[in-house]
């Protein structure tokens, strides 16, 4: 009997810990005070004003395009690398992945500077297309990790029969090997989209003066205090996320109903 | 099978994005040069003597590894539990709470670190709290423990889900077959549970470990200037200070570390599992 509340107790305990910043978040984007710690009333103020700070939109609209662009990108260069790497012969694969693990393993911060020094010795400009690349190539390693374990599950002669039949290697690839293995690659897409959203260290060292994502401008009000607009903004993002997770759920809670 | 081609293009990628990069700042943290022109870069070993030789950097570079060693085994302490709560529950429960793990992660972490200021500043929501209990406030901010708490929170969802993943995957009739046996709850975990969870909590372990130890957002943020970690003095080096030469000397003894120690936690891995990944 203790034991089961000292249990409840516990697990409440971490999901408050977990949770009590988020509440706090979106609590205090209805704060009429724009200092954080006092209540000062309800208000929607900082709605009405996150669509006029063009500062923060424009940051909102560079997080979404280089996530969406991003992950594009990379799911595609991961799906391909993906089917090439099975069906490698040992030793070159055995290199093949350990490289693609380095970036993974590395510190944020390693591959950050190290992305910067390319930039600087290629005397590429740094902006938003050293943003993109930096992202493609911290996505496309999460991309290639998800889709291995289905290509591994499937049947590896399932090509090999499609081509004996008559197709070429691309109609087999596009009718036989990419419906198998498409979870892996919705689940790699949405990884990459994930990280890309919310990755600050490889961004913030390398964007160029004036480009500047949402967590690099978070950083930069950090010292003077953060614009509730901020708040606003995520509180936005966050419950179409849920909105999201919700509506997925239903789906799928009615299609397993209907299959029985 | 022509299907190998595939993997051309990312190789080409792999050798320009990564293997080159690295190799620049291997180069960066053995030279000197007054531009960033490669062919001025002069072989130097000074940057290298200057990091080994000065008590400040080392006492950093000490102190990260300390403060990521203590959150990474925190995070063990109250994430296993509460993985094994909930590889014991139902499945319809198991998804929801594990769900429950990985949404903080839809709101930015830098704003969700940056709340914590909210909740323990001088004025924040428990120093109101213990005033009104008639205590005097409390300094929480500022200081090793904040980052602590800061590391923590980040990065204890690592550590629970890979472990839940493993311990969901033991098969009750394992525990059930030890508990025939005559074993107690005790022994079972410690004899059965706890030796098949090992590989997750190696996984979790190196998951926690490696933001933790090269994090400056963290410090930056809620640790205050003399909380400085190697990832503040490697920023400092790149985006302040200019030092890239210097900065890529730290980079890469951060990077040494952490590959060191990821081949040593697999290798004990291995041993245990009798199989593995790769290299790493």
């Amino acid at each position: 009997m203790v034991d089961k509340i000292l249990k409840k107790l516990y697990v409440f305990m971490i999901f408050l810990f977990l949770y009590a910043p988020i509440i706090i978040l979106i609590v205090f984007s209805f704060n009429n005070s724009k200092s954080r710690g006092t209540w000062d009333g309800f208000t929607l103020r900082w709605y009405v004003e996150l669509f006029q700070d063009r500062q923060v939109l424009k940051a909102f609209y560079n997080t979404i395009l280089i996530a969406i662009s991003s992950s594009i990108i990379s799911t595609i260069i991961g799906t391909f690398a993906a089917i090439g790497i099975h069906y490698m012969p040992g030793f070159s694969k055995k290199i093949v992945l350990n490289l693609n693990y380095l970036p993974v393993l590395n510190p944020d911060i390693v591959t950050a500077v190290s992305l910067m020094t390319l930039y600087r010795m290629l005397k590429i400009e740094f902006g938003l297309l050293t943003m993109l690349l930096s992202h493609i190539t911290f996505c496309v390693p999460y991309v290639i990790l998800s889709i291995l374990p289905k290509l591994k599950q499937m049947n590896k002669h399932l090509p090999e029969a499609a081509m004996d039949l008559g197709a070429t290697p691309m109609y087999a690839l596009w009718k036989v090997v990419l419906p198998e293995i498409m979870p892996g690659i919705i689940t790699g897409a949405l990884m990459a989209f994930t990280l890309s959203i919310d990755d600050f260290v490889i961004s913030f060292f390398n964007t160029g003066h004036g480009v500047s994502n949402l967590s690099i401008t978070i950083f930069s009000m950090a010292r003077r205090g953060i614009n509730p607009v901020i708040n606003a903004l995520s509180t936005l993002m966050f419950g179409t996320m849920m909105i999201l997770l919700l509506i997925i759920n239903k789906r799928t809670d009615k299609t397993v109903k209907e299959r029985g | 099978m022509k299907l190998r081609r595939f993997t051309l293009p990312y190789i080409l990628w792999l050798i320009v994005f990564i293997v080159i990069p690295l190799l620049l700042v291997v180069l960066y943290a053995f030279t000197i040069s007054d531009n960033h022109d490669i062919l001025s870069f002069k072989f130097n070993l000074d940057n290298l003597k200057r990091f080994f030789s000065s008590p400040v950097y080392i006492q950093v570079l000490l102190r990260s590894i300390k403060l990521a060693f203590i959150s990474t085994l925190i995070c063990l302490i109250i994430g296993y539990p509460i993985a094994y709560i909930i590889s014991r529950e139902s499945p319809k429960k198991r998804n929801t709470m594990i769900l429950m793990f990985v949404i903080p992660m839809w709101m930015n972490f830098l704003l969700r670190t940056y709340a914590w200021l909210t909740i323990l500043g001088r004025n924040g929501i428990i120093n109101i709290f213990i005033s009104k209990l008639g205590f005097e406030a409390l300094n929480f901010l500022y200081n090793d423990n904040a980052v602590l708490l800061g590391m923590v929170y980040n990065f204890l969802p690592f550590m629970v889900l890979p472990i839940f993943s493993v311990l969901s995957k033991i098969e009750m009739n394992l525990i059930e077959a030890a508990e025939d046996l005559g074993a107690d709850k005790t022994i079972t975990f410690i004899k059965v549970i706890f030796p098949l969870s090992l590989s997750g909590v190696m996984t979790g372990t190196s998951m926690v470990f490696i933001p933790a130890v090269s994090t400056f957002i963290i410090s930056s943020l809620l640790g205050g200037n003399k909380s400085s970690l190697i990832g503040n003095l490697i920023e400092q080096q790149f985006m302040y200070t200019g030092d890239w030469h210097f900065g890529s000397v730290m980079s890469i003894i951060l990077m040494v570390f952490i590959l060191i120690s990821i081949a040593v936690t697999s290798k004990f891995d291995k041993q245990k599992e009798g199989e593995g990944g790769g290299l790493w």
